[in-house]
């Protein structure tokens, strides 16, 4: 098979392929006409824009009546201006695939819900949330089903957290592959969760004393199912049902998702349908055939399932022209799954000096950071990258650092430290520093 | 076999497990209803890696090769080599894993063979999942573990026969709970 390494299964189809390199052809167009600051934001208007619908545009809006708000049936669109969009990958088909959040042009610390990543097995289910329910059972007292009704008329909890795919940067391990913090981070984005905590509902049933594991399951075609430690399960696992204030999305895991602030992403188990409480882990495929990061000397880690610190420059990044010298703000974001970011350093000198970004508060546990540092391009070549330390005092490697520890097999849990390089003429691209 | 106990961890566990006698019964919400074992049947599929939770039902790897080969093989290939587009090799890659070209198969990777029985009833065929039979499993088990040479071709596998299988890679996982913390060995071992 012509895959590059056999150590996952995230191989890019021909298409896919063609579909990137047109959409940085029309990216490298939109910066050549746009002419303005940071040219990446594309000014095209595409009439089939997702998520918009395409208006005339009429010379002076203040001259001519605007359309009845009431054409969009109550529910509202983005601008036709606006061009973002997922980036989906076959890996290795259409079903079993993922998408990436574009962060190049995000803004705060949400990522909106038509734009969080995917990474589906068995693609998306419909499910009617008038007939779901979660199965709770093994070892409690009392085994018990929920419909949503009844989950949510719990006492609720509004939390927001970051899900970050293990496998996010995977492609950088061995030299800098990808060419947009899209493909390089987008397997990371952060939403505003409403639920009831998991420890809530579970004083209801009696969890026995010898349970030590909880084996949530889903209910899409592949049956997702991975082993929780039952520490995280009392600590801060929720079933959430809202995603920025509104239904979660069917490809987030309408209309119940486990979620599991800080542990990776797969665990947060989508379209939830079962909890089985029991005294071991089930080592499933999941947790050993994937999700588990293979060494050097052939032996594989399991349960790696906090993420690590970790940061990215998402403006300027790579695939973006800088038009002009002078002032920029360098701008990205930082998590951890160890609680709060303490602290970003930026580097615009290829490392030899690093300061202190602005952080934006409030600091959120388990939740995205973003940081800002105001800069002044001389017009000369710089390397820039960020480093997060989280409130452990963990500070987040370099990918020499991660190599030497780990070998280049692990292909989870790359959360080295990313540079771009900007040349003389302002272009862009993805670097690897020691 | 814990990933993470810290002292955070401990404490809520000592928060916690007192209360989780209290059933719902006691001044509960009582938003739930009552689970009957047939409920749990429907949904419950789940086969543990020491083979807890193998159904009754036996197959051999001929009558194996018979269904991969009609239900199997357009995605993973007539040879269990994988179909680029479609699903991974399950052979081959054996002592690949400390190579730089690490090949990760079913024979090659997989710790425990009752996981391949768990994955195929939940999961496959990848268009009907959740269709075959039990003894269809083992016996599609009996022809992909066959021909990764791990058991003999006449072996045929039921709930004992498949949990006896000794995996090349059995011995090729560990827990680490965290870069510093102490590395538990093998624990994947029966």
């Amino acid at each position: 098979m012509p895959k590059p390494s056999a150590i996952e299964v995230v191989a890019e189809t021909e298409t896919n392929q063609a579909d990137n390199s047109r959409r940085r052809f029309l990216n490298r167009m939109a910066q050549l006409t746009a002419g303005g600051v940071g040219g990446i934001i594309a000014n095209q208007v595409n009439a089939s824009t997702p998520g918009s619908v395409e208006y005339a545009v009429p010379k002076d809006p203040t001259k001519v009546q605007g359309r009845e708000p009431s054409l969009d049936k109550g529910y509202g669109t983005r601008s036709q201006f606006e061009t973002e969009t997922r980036l989906h990958l076959s890996a290795p088909n259409k079903q079993v695939s993922v998408s990436f959040t574009p962060l190049e042009n995000s803004r705060g610390i949400i990522t909106p819900s038509g734009l969080h990543f995917e990474r589906h097995y068995a693609g998306i289910p419909t499910i009617d949330p008038n007939e779901h329910q979660l199965f709770i059972y093994g070892l409690v007292d009392s085994p018990q089903k929920f419909s949503i009704d009844a989950l949510k008329r719990f006492p609720s909890q509004t939390r927001t957290h970051f899900i970050e795919c293990s496998g996010n940067s995977y492609s950088e391990w061995r030299k800098p592959t990808k060419q947009s913090v899209q493909e390089t981070h987008g397997l990371t984005s952060c939403s505003e969760w409403t639920g009831v905590l998991l420890s809530t509902v579970l004083k209801e049933l009696g969890v026995k004393k010898n349970a030590s594991w909880m084996l949530a399951q889903g209910r899409d075609a592949s049956s997702l199912i991975r082993s929780i430690p039952i520490e995280k399960v009392w600590d801060d696992a929720m079933l959430v049902y809202a995603q920025n204030g509104e239904a979660i999305r069917p490809e987030q895991g309408y209309p119940l998702r486990l979620l599991l602030p800080g542990f990776e992403g797969n665990t947060n188990v989508k379209w939830l349908h079962s909890l089985k409480f029991t005294d071991q882990p089930m080592l499933s495929r999941w947790e050993t055939s994937h999700y588990s990061d293979l060494y050097e000397d052939g032996k594989s880690r399991l349960f790696s399932l906090t993420m690590d610190a970790k940061s990215v420059i998402t403006f300027p990044s790579a695939g973006m022209h800088l038009d002009k010298t002078g002032f920029y703000e360098i701008t990205g974001l930082a998590w951890t799954g160890q609680g709060r970011v303490k602290s970003v350093e930026v580097s615009v000198d290829d490392g030899k000096t690093w300061q202190k970004a602005m952080l934006q508060t409030p600091l959120l546990p388990n939740c995205h950071t973003r940081f800002r540092l105001p800069w002044e391009w001389n017009g000369e070549l710089a390397v820039i990258q960020s480093r997060c330390i989280d409130e452990t005092g963990y500070v987040q490697p370099t990918v020499t650092q991660l190599i030497a520890e780990r070998g280049l097999n692990s292909f989870y849990h790359q959360n080295g430290i990313q540079s771009w390089v900007i040349d003389k003429d302002g272009y862009v691209s993805n670097t690897h520093r020691t | 076999m814990t990933t993470k106990i810290n002292a955070h961890g401990v404490l809520l566990m000592l928060m916690f497990f007192p209360l989780s006698g209290l059933s719902a019964d006691n001044n509960g919400y009582n938003f739930g209803k009552k689970l009957s074992e047939p409920d749990i049947r429907k949904i419950d599929t789940t086969v543990m890696s020491n083979g807890q939770g193998l159904p009754a039902g036996s197959g051999s790897y001929i009558v194996g090769k018979e269904l991969y080969l009609k239900k199997c093989a357009a995605c993973h290939g007539v040879k269990l080599e994988g179909v680029a587009g479609a699903g991974n090799a399950l052979i081959g890659g054996r002592n690949s894993l400390s190579s730089n070209k690490p090949k990760k198969t079913v024979e090659s990777y997989w710790p425990k063979a009752p996981i391949l029985f768990d994955y195929l009833k939940r999961a496959m065929p990848f268009d009907a999942p959740g269709s075959l039979t039990n003894s269809e499993v083992y016996a599609i088990s009996a022809y992909i573990l066959g021909e990764s040479n791990v058991i003999d071709a006449k072996t045929v596998l039921d709930a004992k026969s498949l949990t006896d299988i000794n995996m090349p890679n059995k011995d090729g996982f560990f827990v680490w709970p965290r870069p510093g913390a102490e590395k538990q060995e093998n624990t994947v071992k029966k």
